[in-house]
């Protein structure tokens, strides 16, 4: 049964007791951005945002809500996949060879307060994609990580977790979920409750040594109202076709010129994206030449480097270096791990300078895609 | 994800710019590489390579056979007998040799892509009463381009019909001058009981599936090596796309049949 907290400052304080750098969103610079949280009262209360193509502005709220504001221009893989880690060092040894060592570093021990369910639903992307269960670096920083879900009760302009396949709200709870709880913000003249459900025995221990308050039937049908009402309410949509297919029929559409004329292949995209999560490594020496280093990096697959092969790019022009980034995102992303690479948070379209908007484009192609295959229909009957 | 240190115990010059390495573990060996397989190669330091193994399947060595073309391949060319090099692998899909008793088997080398191959001309010798026919069709672009050619009167010797073709001649050359899908058109083989592997620049094996498929063998028998840029080996790093395909993980060697509609969309 979900119950009621008043405040989240027993719930940070808790977290940060057990050990956790608890990470959330909080005013800096103009944006809500992700940092390391203190206390409850860093959490972006009263704020809002309003969003566009190209476009991000903080707004004052009405009410004093910490989070009636959709996705900022960073993600959680920030810090489950960051933009650069070292792999390993590597040391000569006096017979000519050497020695090579992975970093001692502990991970973090991280807990993640105010989760959307679209970037729930990102984690589970990247853990599918980078390994989580398996033995490696990622999986080992993602396994002590305590996640904190705030339900969508506020989609922007941009947002459209809803036709990408998920919701603004995470389903009840049960250990495998994906969360350890689940929050839905209510915001009013009363003030800020939270009406909260436990997604894990993690979850529901922690829950039990906070001051919570039963929460009344009106009060838990208010926070599940709200979240029904935030997925009718999706500034955008994509297209209800099957993506996979209409991206792999549309390689030569020619919508891809009229947006390659408009992309500047800037990779903001790929760097605010939830899931993208694609690396070059760097290889390094010191003077001496004889301690080596390997290092990972975030890398774009807007970079003319990023498909070199001896001779040049396999994509030299913006057109297939677009194309390869929706096209993946969308489509081949089903082939290669069995589900999309969107969870329609919409900040591709936000952080895009020049405002390209994946659902636009998807749709164009859509489009192009039925007028084709309507013309092939109507040749095969004539 | 961390290399493992081998010494070049072997080098030996291939062409000009082409070297062949021997490599042996210095403590713990990395697992047999099947024909086709490749690793990743390290020098220290400079950086890492995705190379074909050349060399038989083994634990106790990993043969190396590559081409200096930018700063790691040529560190790498340039490794002498004694340094100590990194190798990570086996990765990627192999030939998928044996194929069906009785086969004929048809392995199509241009340039560097007969590297690759060679470990199946090693399976062909070695198992050559499974097969009828066993032919290799070797292009380069010059004769001093041409890969272990001290090994092809012993390949013929082993019963493996060797037919050799470059693109421009030279004033010692009297064989073939042409490009390799040429030398399919005379072949004697049953198409529809035949295997083809193909590996070389991404043009000629696009020509030389056509001529294969033109003769009547089917598409998914036509196993072509695609090479992208792999910075990891184990699909984690994304650059190896090409379409739905990750080819360090469901490549390299992937049926014509999926690479034929993939390789023929421009930049994909």
């Amino acid at each position: 049964m979900p119950v009621l907290l008043t405040s989240l400052d027993p719930l940070v304080a808790a977290l940060r007791a057990d050990g956790y750098r608890v990470v959330g969103p909080t005013v800096r610079d103009g944006a809500i951005v992700l940092a390391e949280l203190d206390r409850a009262d860093m959490l972006p209360y009263g704020w809002g945002v309003r969003l566009g193509p190209g476009g991000y502005r903080l707004r004052e709220r009405d009410d004093r809500a910490a989070f009636a504001n959709s996705a900022g221009p960073q993600s959680w893989k920030q810090f489950l996949h960051p933009p650069r880690q070292q792999l390993w060092s590597a040391e000569r040894d006096s017979d000519g060879g050497f020695t090579v060592a992975e970093p001692a570093d502990e991970p973090p021990r991280y807990a993640f307060l105010g989760v959307r369910p679209c970037d729930l639903r990102a984690i589970s992307v990247l853990d599918h994609v980078l390994g989580a269960g398996a033995d490696n670096r990622y999986a080992r920083r993602r396994e002590g990580i305590f996640i904190v879900v705030a339900n969508c009760t506020e989609p922007g302009e941009t947002c459209f977790c809803v036709s990408a396949g998920g919701g603004p709200g995470v389903g009840p709870g049960h250990d495998g979920a994906g969360y350890d709880l689940a929050l839905t913000e209510l915001a009013d003249d009363d003030g800020v409750r939270y009406v909260v459900d436990a997604g894990s025995e993690d979850g529901w221990r922690l829950l039990d040594r906070l001051p919570y308050e039963a929460a009344e039937p009106p009060t838990t049908a208010r926070a599940r109202d709200a979240v029904a009402r935030a997925a009718d309410r999706m500034g955008r949509t994509l297209p209800a076709a099957d993506l996979r297919a209409l991206l792999a029929g549309t390689l030569e559409a020619a919508r891809w010129d009229d947006v390659a004329a408009r992309c500047l292949s800037c990779g903001n995209c790929t760097m605010v994206c939830p899931t993208c999560f694609c690396t070059s490594v760097e290889d390094t020496t010191d003077l001496t030449g004889d301690h080596a280093e390997r290092w990972l990096r975030w890398e774009s697959c807007f970079d003319l480097d990023f498909s070199y092969l001896h001779g040049g790019p396999v994509r030299s022009s913006r057109r297939s270096r677009y194309r390869q980034w929706l096209t993946h995102k969308l489509g081949t992303w089903h082939d290669q791990f069995g589900e999309s690479g969107c969870v329609g948070c919409g900040r591709c379209i936000v952080w895009c300078p020049v405002g390209i908007d994946i659902t636009e484009e998807t749709h164009a192609l859509a489009a192009e895609y039925e007028a084709s295959t309507d013309d092939r229909g109507g040749g095969a009957q004539r | 994800m961390m290399p493992l240190p081998y010494r070049v115990t072997g080098r030996r010059q291939e062409t000009s710019d082409t070297a062949t390495l021997i490599l042996e573990p210095v403590r713990q060996p990395m697992a047999a590489a099947r024909p086709g397989q490749f690793s990743m190669v390290y020098a220290f330091g400079v950086g890492e390579v995705p190379i074909s193994v050349s060399g038989p399947p083994d634990a106790d060595l990993v043969v190396h056979t590559l081409r200096a073309v930018g700063a790691v391949t040529r560190a790498l060319h340039d490794a002498r007998v004694g340094q100590v090099l990194g190798l990570r692998g086996p990765y990627g899909t192999d030939w998928g040799l044996p194929v069906p008793v009785g086969s004929d088997l048809v392995i199509v080398g241009g340039g560097i892509g007969l590297a690759p191959l060679r470990p199946a001309v090693y399976h062909a010798l070695d198992q050559r009463a499974r097969y009828r026919r066993v032919a290799v069709l070797i292009g380069a672009r010059t004769p001093d381009d041409l890969l272990f050619t001290k090994e092809y009167d012993d390949w013929r010797a082993g019963g493996v019909e060797v037919g050799v073709t470059v693109d421009r001649a030279d004033t010692t050359w009297a064989g073939r001058v042409g490009v390799v899908p040429d030398l399919i058109t005379g072949l004697e083989f049953a198409p529809e009981s035949t295997v083809a592997l193909v590996c070389g620049p991404e043009v000629m094996m696009r020509f030389t599936a056509r001529a294969l498929l033109r003769r009547g063998v089917p598409p998914a028998a036509v196993r072509v090596s695609l090479e992208r840029n792999m910075h990891c080996g184990t699909a984690l790093c994304g650059h190896c796309q090409l379409g739905p395909l990750l080819l360090c993980r469901d490549g390299p060697v992937v049926g014509y049949d999926r690479a034929q509609p993939l390789t023929g969309v421009k930049e994909l």
